[in-house]
């Protein structure tokens, strides 16, 4: 590690005209993803800027009836939030079955939202790689890539976002409060997370200097349900290879049965869904959530409208089994959700994302 | 940099460079060995302590950033001569055989009897999960918890060869 | 089989070590004390075939805190640069990427690695080959394999036998390489002083080490001393001296007699510290309608590193487990410009397992029988390798006694049929071995002490495994005391000469030491000895071996989950019962077959070390991207053992069971992994992806 200053700022707005001032500075929290990379040579930042004992770590109720949650509260208390449990349990679960509990308890809000992909090439700096090092080549392109994008990459880039939290955060249609040297912002989550096209080296939008103060989750309307679901290659303590963040509401069918034939499913009035572990950022399935909206919530609709998102998938060689394992792992979610029995294959398998499901 | 913290009970003052990563301070500048040191990368657990009560992996903490917390180490679980429970537990159930990753699984484990005086075994294995044992399979270290949940401090028995768990076949 | 009677053997005796491991208190190699210490800090090269043309080490040497930078151009020269894995920056050569190329030491961890970050080098880089595959141009016969066993073997005419046969199995199945792993990092503290070495190594096998040191920097092995009370695991990887060694020493010829210390990375753990070879097997068995097989053939195709041949014995398993007339076992190598293989749990039995009990299981499904039966029906008389009788041999008991407990008859012998909460639920079974071997060349010592204790003295080294434990009860009853009065010494080169803690061969090898010690204390000082009494005793090799066939023998049972929609796979409940000669202690033993077990779930499940051809680099080479099993993949286990002393395994009627619990279990999962789904792999690891429907 190259040797650095450290200081712990006094305010956020101290930090933040600390770190906008030098163009070497970074902030730093929880430290669980950056220490790291210091280590390993990928970051080498000149001053350490440590803005995890500003007040920033309180998870407070907004007006209308969401959550406000701190930039610096560790991941592990976010997880265990009653409210959170309560009202956003896709959110507690997609916590849960990110790192352990050891790293959950260092880990912030605002730091996960930032760690950056442990694609194994921009892991080593003895590779090429273009967001480590802009221009040099992505050496995950013809290599290993297993866990490597299938929906959005550019030839620049094919790295995946690793984090499970920021996925149920943009099912939930999250905003990320910002304070920068010229003021507030406030940025959609789905908008927060860039894809890399040319500049893969940018993870997100924020601008050097720029500090995640909170993440802001609206208020979600009755009758809500959302859970997170996420396939790996161990059972705990191991990234996604796809995960699936879904939030919907149901609403009973306007015509009434005549009691006779097959009750009628209920139609999907409101949907929402994320992938995680296929793209540069959080995946918004729109294209399925359009294709479920008003539908009756049938396997049938279910795997259509997944297929109308992933008929843009571009696989990999290594990872062409991702677009099977997205398909099925939604229907599987969106089953489980909507109380669906299964048409084949799999019964209706509980759709936590605790640690430890058989 | 100064840098000032409770360490087992004992205020400690020391000049670092901002660099000096907590696993280091704690082995090397403190002679704390029994925090190891095993991947680099925080993802291996034997470098486990506890920041304010709290297990963390102090490979991916920077010394400077525990200044004023209150850590804890395994030289600091057992007191006045007495192991911790968790300490006898993993001797009893033989929750360890190379010993490398034990400091770290029994301060997650008294970390988590701490908040959960009662877990049940899943509780157990997600607490640890993220801590890698390469000898044991596991399953003696969660018999080893489950002896410290069994075995209070204060409660009078301590290695009763009478527990009714010796006699169950290694399960978890 | 006979049930032993309790002595100070067989006790369920709490660990030795235990109390000072909890503590935090047992020393592993970095934490001896080290007298104003130097840290080391390697430069590892980025290609994989070629020579260094420059090294610019000029920004590293002025920094602040650096002793010294250290490159091929002016590292002390070793007198013997013969084995090129340990001649370390002995010439600008590269065999493989990650070889040290380069060295800093300075007063401070953080120093030398900051430091090390700075060297440059430069490389004329040439073509390189790092991939196997079975038609790899210039594949090799090895004169000899690992163990020293026979390349080749055939009995018979196999290919006629295969051409006549009713009924074939002819399949390839892969293992990947795989990393050993121990959690405590490879590490070595070295100091001169003067022309006597000290070392501090995480080594399971000081006496070895030490032989292997003396000749490369030209001195006696009694100039050289190497300690090892406590190792964090090994699993293999620690049996033979790895470069790290030879470079920590080579690095303390420079400090003007500082220690210098050098744990390796885990990353750096993944080219510099063996690992096991890949391997392309192909097993074609030939049977009666009936399941009786009348030809067995297992052909290896394996890698080895262009620097250093390591031969892994893959098919050496098929030579002895099952009964055939004709029978040919082959193992061809490729040498590949990538890191050494070497040891790692059970070289050789534990990959070749996979292929032959799958393979197995393919044939009891072809003939329509059922895979236990099917190993009935193919149990030999006698070693069909030797023609000697088994010393011992309970395959049938084990297999039975696992079926019983497991709840064999459960199984429903149609594929893919069990569905429970969406997971497709399956049985399967394997069979397990290991040759039962005993080193010679070991001694031991025992002094009668002053104050009443018996101070027993041997070389060997505890890696984990219990050899604090175990080597104090057999002394207790070869003294016929208590165990609380034998006073145990290990890990060091000052005690007696001792072989390596590996092949499941310790606890047997020493432990006839520390018998024969014993006897000869009794036999020169009687029962009641005065204080400073002292004798000598040596193992030796095992007289048995001549007329007998000497292997432990297991059954291994898993119940696999495979999620119907995501293809997850779980291992829900694993069983093992072993027939390995006597057990020396229950609780370090249970843990040992556990353990073993364990790390075949991983193999089954997770591991591989996953090679990018194009760098000549193994890419995933961290703890978060090669997956051994974490706590929760690892549900229910339990081992059980026969009951047995095999007299023919020496003086403690022991045969080792370091390696038997991972032998078969991958294969045992496989197996039930395709009852479960009807998918059969052939390629480990069993993956989600390869479940996908």
């Amino acid at each position: 590690m190259k040797p650095f200053d450290y200081a712990r700022a006094a305010s956020p707005p101290e930090a933040v005209a600390a770190v906008a001032g030098n163009p070497a500075a970074a902030f730093l929290a929880g430290g669980t993803n950056l220490v790291d990379h210091m280590k390993l040579g990928i970051a080498a930042p000149e001053q350490l800027v440590d803005i995890s004992h500003l007040p920033l770590d309180k998870i407070e109720g907004t007006d209308d009836g969401g959550l406000r949650l701190g930039a610096t509260v560790p991941n592990s208390d976010l997880a265990a939030h009653p409210l959170v449990r309560q009202r956003y349990p896709v959110l507690s679960q997609a916590l849960l079955s990110g790192a352990s509990g050891q790293l959950r308890n260092a880990a912030t809000t605002g730091g996960n939202l930032l760690q950056r992909t442990r694609c194994i090439y921009f892991q080593d700096v003895t590779t090429p790689c273009n967001k480590r090092n802009p221009g040099s080549g992505c050496s995950a392109l013809e290599g290993y890539t297993r866990y490597h994008a299938i929906l959005g990459a550019s030839m620049d880039c094919v790295a995946v976002h690793p984090s499970d939290m920021a996925v149920a955060m943009a099912a939930l249609n999250a905003r990320v409060e910002i304070l920068g040297p010229s003021g507030d912002r406030s940025v959609g989550l789905h908008s927060f997370h860039r894809l890399p096209q040319d500049q893969p080296q940018r993870d997100t939008v924020l601008e050097h200097g720029e500090l995640i103060t909170a993440v802001v989750l609206p208020p979600l309307p009755e009758g809500t349900r959302s859970a997170y679901r996420k396939v790996r290659d161990r059972a705990s303590y191991a990234f996604a290879l796809v995960s699936v963040a879904a939030v919907l509401r149901l609403e009973e069918p306007t015509e009434t049965d005549d009691g006779d034939g097959p009750a009628s499913p209920p139609k999907i009035a409101e949907v929402r869904l994320a992938l995680g572990g296929v793209a540069h950022k959080p995946w918004r399935a729109t294209f399925a959530e359009e294709a479920l909206r008003g539908q009756p919530a049938t396997e049938e609709k279910f795997r259509r409208a997944i297929d109308a998102e992933l008929q843009h998938a571009v696989p990999l060689p290594d990872n062409a089994f991702k677009v099977t394992m997205v398909r099925n792992t939604v229907v599987s979610v969106l089953r489980e959700l909507c109380g669906v029995d299964q048409s084949s294959g799999g019964a209706g398998t509980p759709a936590s994302g605790g640690e430890d499901r058989p | 940099m100064q840098i000032s913290m409770s360490v087992n009970g004992n205020e400690v003052t020391r000049d670092i460079e901002p660099r000096v990563l907590l696993v280091h301070f704690i082995r090397e500048e403190l002679g704390l060995t029994g925090t190891h040191w095993g991947c680099d990368t925080s993802n291996c657990g034997t470098c486990v302590v506890l920041m304010d009560g709290q297990p963390v992996k102090s490979c991916t903490v920077l010394a400077a950033m525990a200044d004023g917390h209150e850590i804890r180490t395994v030289e600091g679980l057992a007191s006045n001569g007495a192991l911790d429970p968790v300490q006898q537990g993993f001797m009893e159930e033989h929750g360890l055989q190379c010993g490398f990753c034990t400091p770290g699984m029994m301060l997650t484990a008294r970390a988590l009897l701490d908040k959960n005086p009662h877990p049940d075994d899943g509780e157990i294995r997600q607490a640890i999960s993220g801590q890698i044992c390469r000898c044991t399979g596991y399953a003696t270290i969660v018999r080893s918890v489950q002896w410290a949940a069994n075995h209070p401090v204060g409660s009078a028995a301590t290695g009763d060869a009478a527990d009714p768990s010796e006699a169950e076949e290694v399960t978890a | 089989m006979r049930v032993q009677q309790p002595a100070a053997t067989g006790l369920d005796l709490e660990r030795v070590d235990g109390r000072a491991k909890v503590l935090g208190l047992a020393p592993y190699a970095y934490e001896h004390p080290a007298e104003n210490p130097t840290y080391l800090y390697p430069v590892q090269s980025t290609i994989a075939r070629g020579r260094i043309t420059a090294i610019d080490t000029a920004a590293a040497e002025t920094m602040d805190g650096v002793v010294a930078v250290l490159t091929h151009l002016n590292a002390p020269r070793l007198a013997d640069a013969a084995d090129k894995e340990l001649a370390v920056l002995q010439s600008d050569e590269v065999g493989f990427r990650g070889q040290f190329v380069a060295a800093v030491v300075a007063d401070s961890p953080e120093a030398a690695r900051e430091a090390a970050a700075r060297v440059r080098v430069q490389y004329h880089q040439e073509p390189h080959h790092a991939a196997l595959r079975a038609d790899h141009e210039d594949l090799y016969k090895p004169e000899q394999i690992n163990a020293g066993l026979e390349t080749d073997t055939q009995a018979g005419d196999p290919d006629a036998a295969l051409a006549s046969a009713a009924v074939v199995v002819d399949r390839t199945y892969t293992t990947p390489a795989e990393h050993n792993n121990p959690m405590e990092p490879h590490t070595t503290v070295a100091q001169w002083e003067g022309d006597r070495l000290l070392v501090f190594d995480s080594t399971q096998a000081v006496h070895n080490a030490r032989k292997t040191l003396a000749p490369l920097f030209d001195v006696e092995v009694e100039q050289i001393r190497v300690v090892a009370p406590h190792v964090g695991g090994g699993f293999g990887s620690k049996g033979l001296p790895h470069a790290h060694v030879v470079l920590t020493a080579l690095a303390a010829k420079v400090t003007g007699g500082r220690p210098v210390k050098y744990a390796l990375t885990r990353q750096q753990m993944f080219f510099l510290a063996g690992y096991r070879t890949p391997t392309i097997q192909r097993l074609q068995l030939g049977a009666s309608p009936d399941g009786r097989i009348s030809v067995l053939t297992h052909d290896v195709v394996e890698q080895t590193s262009a620097i250093k041949e390591f031969a892994e014995q893959t098919a050496g398993i098929s030579r002895m487990m099952y009964s055939a007339d004709h029978r040919r076992t082959t193992h061809r190598l490729a040498s590949l410009d990538v890191p050494v293989p070497s040891w790692m749990r059970a070289p050789g039995e534990c990959p070749g397992s996979f292929g032959l009990e799958v393979a197995m299981d393919e044939l009891a499904e072809a003939c329509g029988i059922d895979p236990i039966e099917l190993r009935v029906r193919n149990e030999p008389a006698i070693d069909p390798e030797t023609g000697k009788p088994f010393a011992s041999r309970h395959l049938l008991a084990c297999l039975r006694e696992g079926a019983r407990r497991f709840g064999w008859e459960r199984r429903n012998a149609q594929p893919g049929t069990v569905l429970v909460d969406g997971w497709r639920t399956g049985i399967g079974v394997a069979a397990s071995t290991y040759p039962a071997r005993r080193q010679p060349a070991n001694t031991a010592r025992i002094r009668f002490t002053a104050d009443g204790f018996y101070e027993v003295q041997i070389g060997a080294v505890d890696l984990g495994t219990g050899a604090w434990t175990a080597l104090t009860q057999i002394a207790a009853e070869a003294l016929e005391c208590g165990p609380e009065q034998v006073r145990l010494q290990i890990g060091d080169t000052d005690l007696p000469v001792a072989t390596v803690a590996g092949g499941s061969s310790g606890t047997a090898s020493w432990g006839s030491a520390i018998i024969g010690a014993a006897q000869m204390f009794r036999k020169e000082h009687g029962g009641f000895p005065s204080a400073g009494d002292t004798s000598e005793g040596d193992g030796e090799r095992n007289p048995a071996g001549k007329n007998y066939a000497l292997h432990s023998f297991g059954a291994q049972f898993a119940e696999v989950q495979v999620h119907a929609d995501t293809g997850e796979i779980r291992v829900s409940r694993m069983l093992g019962v072993y027939s390995a000669g006597r057990i020396i202690n229950p609780r370090t033993a249970r843990s040992q077959f556990l353990g073993g077990m364990t790390m075949g779930i991983g193999m089954a499940l997770h591991e591989q070390s996953v090679m990018d051809e194009r760098f000549g680099m193994i890419v995933n080479h961290d703890f978060a991207d090669y997956h051994v099993p974490s706590n929760a993949d690892i549900r229910q286990l339990e081992a059980f053992w026969l009951e047995e002393v095999d007299e023919h395994a020496g003086p403690l009627g022991a045969r080792g069971i370091g390696e038997i619990g991972i032998v078969g279990a991958a294969a045992a999962v496989a197996n039930a992994a395709y009852n479960a789904t009807g998918i059969r792999v052939r390629d480990l690891p069993l993956t989600a992806d390869k479940f996908l429907t």
